[in-house]
């Protein structure tokens, strides 16, 4: 008996989100199939692999990284260095220099580095704020209303303030929403009702559905995206059929693998080695499991990982 | 193909005797057919039927026992496509690799340096089960190395398709059950006889699906069903369609000619690219490999996929959770300070080490936190001042403990003035936010 290949295509998609304009414009999600599954259905769009920068720049970083970067002056250089890599496919900016428990830098600070770093760069761009919800309401709207026309995607609206950011982003200055819940497939749900009760098209927005590094209680994420992907696809949940992106590198560059220094751990070896492995196998995981981006750090990872899409698409 | 409830339901007495424990015939039928219950449950059925029920009720893909050194582990078995359907029930498993074309020097340094990753992680040893020697050219160089694997404790995968060699591996390495992946169109029956006369398991490779499929089914006529699935390495993307559309077809198409664990090559497929074969071991670790061989072990490789097999494996019924209570470290009594933290049993793995390795004795309060990390547990309101209060009362820590020291995780630092007021007494010192951070924080708080 020759060998019955199981087909699973199904006839709810996930939306397609452009994000960025001109030549260098991406699409995130789009496909009708489980990630990677080429053999049900083609994916017309790959995922995508996005640098992320911070304006605090990365001191404290391994060689690697801050080598990377040892010759940039600005946020902006950083910026155009880490787009001008082909296996990159977006900017994140990272504003973390507004934490009012840190620098607590002015939002016009702010919305100038991000101004710099759009007008350095030719390639889509993704704003993360600082992680303060109240600060990064008002940072968003500032930012959105800056960087009009330039279909940028802002992470993230939170149950805590998603009003006023999906009404600045999604509505005032129509660029995209990034909607951030906590490993919840109920909750994902939940904000992505909200926000589009605003007013915000469905298609605007994209999840963040909550991350943590391999080992790290990482069975909840996958446990989390395989759910919403089925919901998305078998049950055609057009509440869950938002295409979802992964901040990988603020995770994963924060376990003990990756900043236990060697002089600490002399038999785990490099500790550049190690983070660049926790960055690949936690990507390379978000991915299998649904990611339609991941936001990576280290050149190395951002290789690895696009060619490893590049290979499997 | 599977039955139905009613299938098996016409082959029963129809008595509805109850010995099952079940109310009626049809009611243990049902539930043979979901594959909760054994047939052989029901006492009042011919062999006959039992034999032919068996075969058709069996779980759609098999469960083997393999060999690394002493200890034994299981693949396959697996019911589900995906963990929060059930649960994942065997772990992918490691191997690192050997090949006749490496020099003596170059064999000893590779195997040594694998060797060395070896630890444990949350009560599970972390390492590479298998080595897996590949047979290129020098027939006798593999039966030397294959012998070298055999002095480890670990299990061995014996890659060769020239049945000669094989033969003379096999012999060599018998006693450790080696896995022979060898088989294929050609050679499929004398491999398949000198596997099931050593009792050990067969891989079955082929070109394509089409031929590893029908490879498989003669094996399988030969009566061996002690088989692993080679995924090929002709390239990354076909490998991951093979991987996925085995374990598919096994239990979606419950197409049990494909019911068997895989075994996936990921040190072939991107040979010399470690940051690849991590990614590959990422990938195949969610998506149906069963062994998987890279080139070699690190650390750097393992901390992070060894993590992430620890994690997906884990059954979504069961949170891992330790008891509650005083842990003294490092020898410390009732003068030595507390720590507090949550029973998430990530959490008291990673916490507990960072203390241990800071040599300050020091007392790890673990509070009932329903088994949720510091910060989950804080969002679901099982870790509060209150908590806190309440842990201290309960168990008697102010009898139990002189000191009045109290370190509390640097995530929840804004709980901080609460616990003050709650805790009077007490000293309330606002941790690092990282468990690496304790080992510097506790030197310095000692000195
Ligand atoms: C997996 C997970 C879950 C799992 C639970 C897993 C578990 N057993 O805890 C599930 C899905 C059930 C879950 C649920 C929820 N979660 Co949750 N979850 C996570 C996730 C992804 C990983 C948590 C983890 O395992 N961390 C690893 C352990 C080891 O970390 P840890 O306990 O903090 O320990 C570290 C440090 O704190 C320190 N440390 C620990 N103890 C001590 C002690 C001392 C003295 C010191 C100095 C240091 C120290 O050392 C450790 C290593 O560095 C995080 C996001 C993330 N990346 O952290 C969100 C996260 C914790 N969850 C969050 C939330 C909001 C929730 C929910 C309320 C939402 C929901 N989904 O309904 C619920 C609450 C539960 C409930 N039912 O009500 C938020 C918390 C937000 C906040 N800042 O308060 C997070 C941060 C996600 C996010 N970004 O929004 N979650
Ligand atoms: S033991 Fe057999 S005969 Fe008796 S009720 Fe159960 S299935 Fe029917």
């Amino acid at each position: 008996m020759p060998f019955k290949k199981p087909v699973q295509k199904f006839s709810a998609a996930i939306n397609a989100v452009e994000l960025g304009v001109g030549e260098n414009k991406i699409v995130l999600g789009g496909q009708n199939v489980m990630p990677f599954y080429t053999f049900d259905n083609e994916i017309a769009n790959p995922p995508k692999v996005g640098a992320e920068i911070s304006d605090m720049g990365f001191e404290d970083q391994v060689q690697g990284i801050t080598g990377f970067y040892a010759d940039c002056a600005s946020v902006a250089d950083m910026a155009k260095k880490a787009a001008a890599l082909d296996s990159v496919d977006f900017i994140c900016l990272r504003l973390e220099s507004a934490d009012p428990n840190g620098k607590n830098a002015p939002v016009a600070d702010c919305v100038h580095t991000a101004k710099a770093v759009s007008d350095a760069i030719d390639k889509p761009l993704v704003i993360i704020g600082c992680k303060n919800d109240e600060k990064d309401a008002v940072l968003f709207e500032k930012v959105a209303e800056a960087l009009q026309g330039k279909n940028a995607l802002y992470l993230s609206a939170k149950e805590e303030n998603y009003k006023s950011i999906a009404a600045a982003v999604g509505l005032a200055y129509r660029q995209k929403v990034g909607a951030e819940s906590s490993v919840d497939i109920n909750l994902a749900k939940q904000l992505n009702v909200l926000i589009s009760q605003i007013g915000v098209d469905g298609k605007s927005i994209v999840m963040n559905l909550g991350s943590a590094a391999a080992g790290y209680g990482f069975e909840y994420v996958v446990s989390t995206m395989d759910r919403v992907g089925a919901a998305a696809l078998s049950q055609n949940d057009t509440m869950l059929q938002m295409p979802v992106i992964t901040p990988v590198s603020t995770e994963s560059w924060s376990v003990k693998e990756s900043i236990a220094t060697q002089e600490d751990m002399p038999h785990w070896g490099s500790q550049e080695q190690r983070g660049v492995s926790m960055e690949i196998v936690t990507a390379a995981a978000d991915l299998a499991s649904g990611s339609s981006a991941v936001i990576l750090r280290h050149p190395a990872s951002i290789e690895t990982i696009s060619k490893l899409i590049k290979e499997l698409i | 193909m599977a039955l139905k409830g009613l299938d098996i339901f016409k082959l029963t007495p129809k008595t509805n005797c109850k010995d099952c424990g079940n109310p009626t015939c049809m009611a243990f039928s049902m539930k043979v057919a979901q594959g909760a219950l054994d047939i052989s449950k029901c006492p009042h059925l011919s062999a006959d039927v039992l034999e032919k029920l068996a075969e058709s009720t069996a779980p759609p893909m098999k469960s083997l026992t393999v060999k690394a050194g002493d200890t034994e582990y299981k693949i396959g078995g697996e019911t589900v496509l995906f963990r929060h359907e059930k649960s994942f029930v065997s772990k992918s498993l490691y191997a690192f690799s050997l090949c006749d074309t490496m020099s003596d020097a170059e064999a000893d340094a590779a195997l040594d340096a694998s060797l060395k990753v070896d630890y444990e992680r949350i009560s599970e040893r972390m390492y590479a089960e298998f080595i897996s020697v590949t047979y290129e050219k020098n027939a006798d160089r593999f039966v030397e190395l294959a012998k070298k694997a055999m002095g480890t404790d670990r299990g061995i995968i014996l890659n060769c398709t020239d049945f000669e060699v094989a033969e003379a591996a096999v012999a060599a390495t018998a006693a450790a059950k080696p896995i022979l992946n060898g088989a294929n169109a050609s050679n499929y029956e004398k491999m398949s006889k000198l596997a099931t006369d050593n009792g050990i398991i067969l891989g079955v490779g082929g070109v394509d699906l089409d031929e590893l499929y029908e490879t498989t089914e003669k094996i399988e006529a030969l009566g061996n069903k002690n088989l692993i699935l080679d995924v090929g390495c002709r390239s990354i993307k076909s490998a991951f369609e093979a991987a996925v559309q085995i374990r598919r077809a096994a239990l979606l198409n419950k197409d049990r000619v494909f019911g068997y664990p895989s075994l996936v090559n990921v040190g072939a497929l991107a040979s010399g690219d470690e940051n690849m074969q991590a990614a590959l071991a990422s990938l195949f670790t969610l998506k149906y490999g069963s062994i998987i061989v890279l080139e070699k072990m690190t650390y750097a490789t393992s901390l992070a996929v060894h993590g992430l097999r620890q994690n997906v494996f884990t059954d979504p019924q069961k949170p891992m959770k330790i008891e509650p209570g005083i842990y003294p470290l490092n020898k410390a009594d009732e003068n030595a300070p507390c720590a507090i933290t949550v029973d998430f049993a990530l959490t008291y793995f990673v916490v507990s080490g960072e203390l241990e390795r800071s040599g300050v004795p020091v007392n790890l309060l673990i509070s009932d936190a329903g088994g949720y990390s510091v910060l989950t547990a804080w969002a679901a309101g099982k870790l509060s001042a209150s908590s806190v209060a309440k842990f201290i009362k309960d168990y008697d820590v102010e009898n139990k403990i002189k000191n009045r020291t109290l370190i509390i995780p640097g995530k929840v630092a804004v709980l901080k003035g609460e616990i003050q007021d709650k805790l009077p007494d007490w000293k309330v010192i606002v941790g690092p936010n990282e468990a690496v951070a304790l080992v510097k924080f506790m030197k310095d708080f000692a000195s």
